[in-house]
């Protein structure tokens, strides 16, 4: 009762705070869609971020002392709804790339206190931006056959090797990189989790271009770039414990839309029958199209539906559980489906690649199709993530992994 | 599993440990093999009638505990486990749903109490066709004096036979499709004009068809407005539809348990089949759908207990995609089983062929799924 009535209170009190806060002039702006770095030297943003990192709000749930707020699960949500109710957004998770979402927890689960202090106030501020070196050319589903490798010199490991996928790698000032410390150890025994700066003479990154045209994936070359041993985070040759953790904040950070939320989004069945047209009783003018769209919607409608209820079972608490695989392959699905049903909605409208005969909208839709065939292979492929529901959840043999 | 408060995680436990000892599927079989008429049980029906499972939506002042749809939900889903037949849904879910959102207070009083203690089994008397279509209604209700006369007819009611009290959706003026001039009467079972015909269905359950020749009613067995009833029909065959939701996660997640237990324990090639990779991304994709359709059907039930503005739309949600869960899933219980799964000895066939039925009463997936959109404007 008193919970409860406390958590009114912090509501208000949050509601007020971003309404007296919030710059007007950020309202509606695309986070994803433009650099970030310049973004971060807009004044108003800065701003923004600032204020938000004052309170440790960007990262409510982390302990005061790391520049979050100490705050509960039920009270972090508060936080969330009421900024996207006043048409806010956070700016830290995006401009951290990989910090918020998945190298921040890790740490705080792994890190020693020397590790907390120096890695998570900056990302906690959104000021340092972390990319990730896990997969490589050889190393992609199977990540576990890695080959980069990492040399003990002293007070540094050396590394030599190239990582690819590195999301953000051209633009972050830290990435965390699972190497080959033991190469003689069975090949999950070998492996160690170790963190170090881009800027270095060994380090080298190369965008990657897509089918959808540029992107933020990376290659990256380590040619005797150094880590400081004080920077190996969990045990030496135990990284693989850390990177699947790792995973599974990732898995868990692609359950849901991450990123800002457009505003005023069109729903999908009106955009349809802008470009289709309606029969006389109000009904799409393409019976099959509507059928397979009516099935999107419900795909959707009961993805949301057990977001909640993990969350509610889980009674407040957001567990980073097995089911993350579930609701990683389920949104995927609803998300991918939901841009084809695009295209084919738009016809000859959604073939344009670029040029004034098509509108942004439907320009926007081909590159977004285009770029979302990654999602059902990144942070684990969804024959990735069935492997680990029928493993972990189901308690099925495993089959896939030998030495 | 939806977070359930303390009763209704009580009445689960409860459910669950008299169905696996009182009322397993060999009982069913056993009952399906003597083919009774009733197609229940009379001592599971008294049991069930005992542990006060026939007062779940009852108010108290009827003598039932009012603890809502969700808790009904939970034990129709134990009921689905083991395929337990009773007419606990069609008396009292469906027909008190009909009493309690279009009965007057005389109505409620004289058969409420009666549901609860067993004596009256009331059903909802509404298809006349193969397919599931309320407005489609033809059996026509005549004013005469102070009475109706009905004539007409309906198929597949669920415990046609057992049925004391038909609640019967008749229409007063209009053509068949107009939801206007649908009515509601409360008709007993022995009423003078009124025939039952027991139907032989795959799943072994009771259905009648109905015939009605100049059956006359007084004006007493009208529920609600003359003709004005299409809109709280809907309503109660929403409660319904969430209903049966929850019987066939039921039927589904036993099928799945069977599935995985098989997969755990055949062995082929020298290995258990379910370390076959094809075989286990299979599970895991049931695994998934199955965690997606227990969303939705509880969610319906929720919706319906918090009164929400959105109930047409989450039933619908639930019967189109727990269908469809329950489809896929009784057919890969039986191709994942193999030959055994095809022999009549072995179980999977009375799972599969429950599924069927359950899966197309009060609309199939595919009427759902025309509704939904329907209600989102396309």
């Amino acid at each position: 009762m008193t919970a409860k009535n406390d958590l009114q209170e912090f509501r208000a009190e949050v509601a007020d705070w971003v309404q007296a806060n919030f710059p007007g002039s950020l309202k509606g702006l695309d986070l994803m869609s433009e650099s970030p770095t310049q973004k971060g030297a807009s004044g108003d943003l800065t701003t923004w971020r600032k204020k938000l990192a004052d309170k440790g709000w960007g990262t409510p749930t982390w302990p005061t002392q790391y520049g979050g707020a100490g705050l509960s699960d039920p009270e972090a949500k508060i936080i969330r709804q009421e900024i996207a109710k006043a048409g806010a957004f956070n700016p830290i998770p995006p401009l951290t790339g990989m910090g918020v979402t998945m190298v921040g927890p890790t740490i705080l689960e792994y890190g020693t206190d020397e590790q907390k202090a120096k890695h998570l106030p900056g990302i906690a501020s959104g000021e340092i931006r972390w990319c990730l070196g896990l997969s490589e050319p050889n190393a992609g589903s199977d990540l576990a056959s890695l080959a980069t490798k990492a040399v003990d010199d002293g007070d540094v490991f050396v590394l030599n090797g190239q990582k690819i996928w590195t999301s953000g790698a051209h633009i972050s000032q830290w990435c965390g990189a699972v190497v080959r410390t033991d190469p003689k150890a069975r090949k999950r025994d070998g492996i160690s989790f170790v963190m170090l700066p881009m800027d270095q003479p060994g380090v080298e990154t190369r965008p990657i271009k897509l089918i959808a045209g540029s992107s933020p994936f990376c290659e990256t070359f380590f040619n005797d770039a150094r880590a400081d041993k004080s920077d190996l985070l969990g045990d030496l040759n135990d990284g693989w414990s850390v990177v699947k953790r790792l995973l599974q904040h990732e898995r868990q950070s692609q359950t849901s839309s991450p990123g800002v939320p457009k505003p005023e989004e069109e729903p999908l069945q009106e955009q349809a029958k802008r470009y289709v047209g309606t029969l006389e009783d109000g009904s799409l003018a393409d019976p099959d199209l509507r059928m397979r769209l009516v099935r999107n919607l419900m795909d959707a409608e009961a993805h949301k539906l057990t977001v909640s209820r993990i969350t509610a079972e889980a009674k407040g608490k957001i567990n980073v559980s097995a089911s993350a695989s579930i609701l990683k392959n389920s949104m995927t699905r609803v998300a991918q489906t939901k841009a084809e049903l695009t295209l084919e909605m738009m016809g000859s409208q959604g073939i344009g690649w670029e040029g004034s005969q098509f509108s942004d909208e439907e320009l926007n839709s081909v590159r977004e199709w285009l770029f979302g065939r990654a999602m059902s292979i990144y942070g684990g492929s969804a024959e990735i993530q069935n492997n680990i529901i029928s493993k972990n959840i189901l308690g099925l043999p495993e089959t896939t992994q030998q030495g | 599993m939806a977070a359930l408060n303390e009763e209704q995680t009580l009445i689960k436990d409860q459910a669950s440990a008299w169905v696996a000892a009182e009322a397993p599927v060999s009982k069913f079989r056993k009952m399906r093999d003597e083919r009774t008429e009733a197609a229940f049980a009379a001592p599971t029906w008294a049991a069930m009638v005992d542990m006060g499972w026939t007062g779940i939506l009852i108010p108290e002042e009827y003598g039932g505990s009012d603890l809502g749809y969700l808790t009904f939900g939970v034990v129709l889903e134990e009921l689905g486990k083991q395929l337990t037949a009773s007419p606990l849904f069609a008396s009292a879910y469906v027909g008190a749903t009909a009493l309690l959102l279009a009965g007057n207070d005389t109505q409620k009083a004289d058969y409420l109490p009666k549901i609860v203690d067993g004596s009256a089994i009331f059903t909802l008397a509404v298809d006349e066709g193969p397919r599931h279509a309320p407005l489609q209604t033809m059996l026509k209700a005549d004013a005469q004096g102070d009475q109706y006369v009905l004539s007409g007819s309906k198929t597949l009611v669920p415990e046609g036979m057992a049925a004391t009290h038909f609640v019967v959706v008749a229409r007063n003026s209009g053509s068949a499709g107009d939801a206007q001039g649908l009515s509601l009467f409360i008709v007993p079972s022995d009423a003078p004009g009124l025939t039952r015909t027991a139907i032989t269905t795959m799943d072994s359950r009771g259905y009648a068809a109905l015939q009605f020749n100049d059956v006359a009613v007084p004006a007493s067995a009208l529920m609600g407005p003359a003709g004005q009833t299409a809109d709280v029909l809907d309503e109660v065959l929403d409660r319904a539809r969430a209903g049966l939701g929850a019987e066939m996660l039921g039927v589904g997640a036993q099928a799945f348990a069977m599935t995985l237990d098989y997969l755990k324990t055949r062995k082929q090639f020298g290995a258990v089949i379910g370390s076959f990779q094809a075989l286990g991304h299979r599970a895991a994709e049931l695994f998934s759908a199955m965690e997606l359709a227990r969303s939705c059907g509880e969610a319906a039930l929720q919706e319906i207990d918090g009164q929400s503005n959105s109930v047409a739309k989450a039933c619908s949600l639930s019967k189109a995609k727990v269908g469809d869960f329950v489809h896929e899933m009784s057919s890969q219980l039986i191709q994942i089983h193999g030959g055994i799964g095809m022999t009549d000895e072995f179980d999977a066939g009375l799972y599969l062929k429950r599924a069927r039925v359950l899966e197309g009463l009060y609309g199939n997936p595919g009427f759902h799924r025309d509704r939904y959109a329907r209600l989102m404007g396309f």
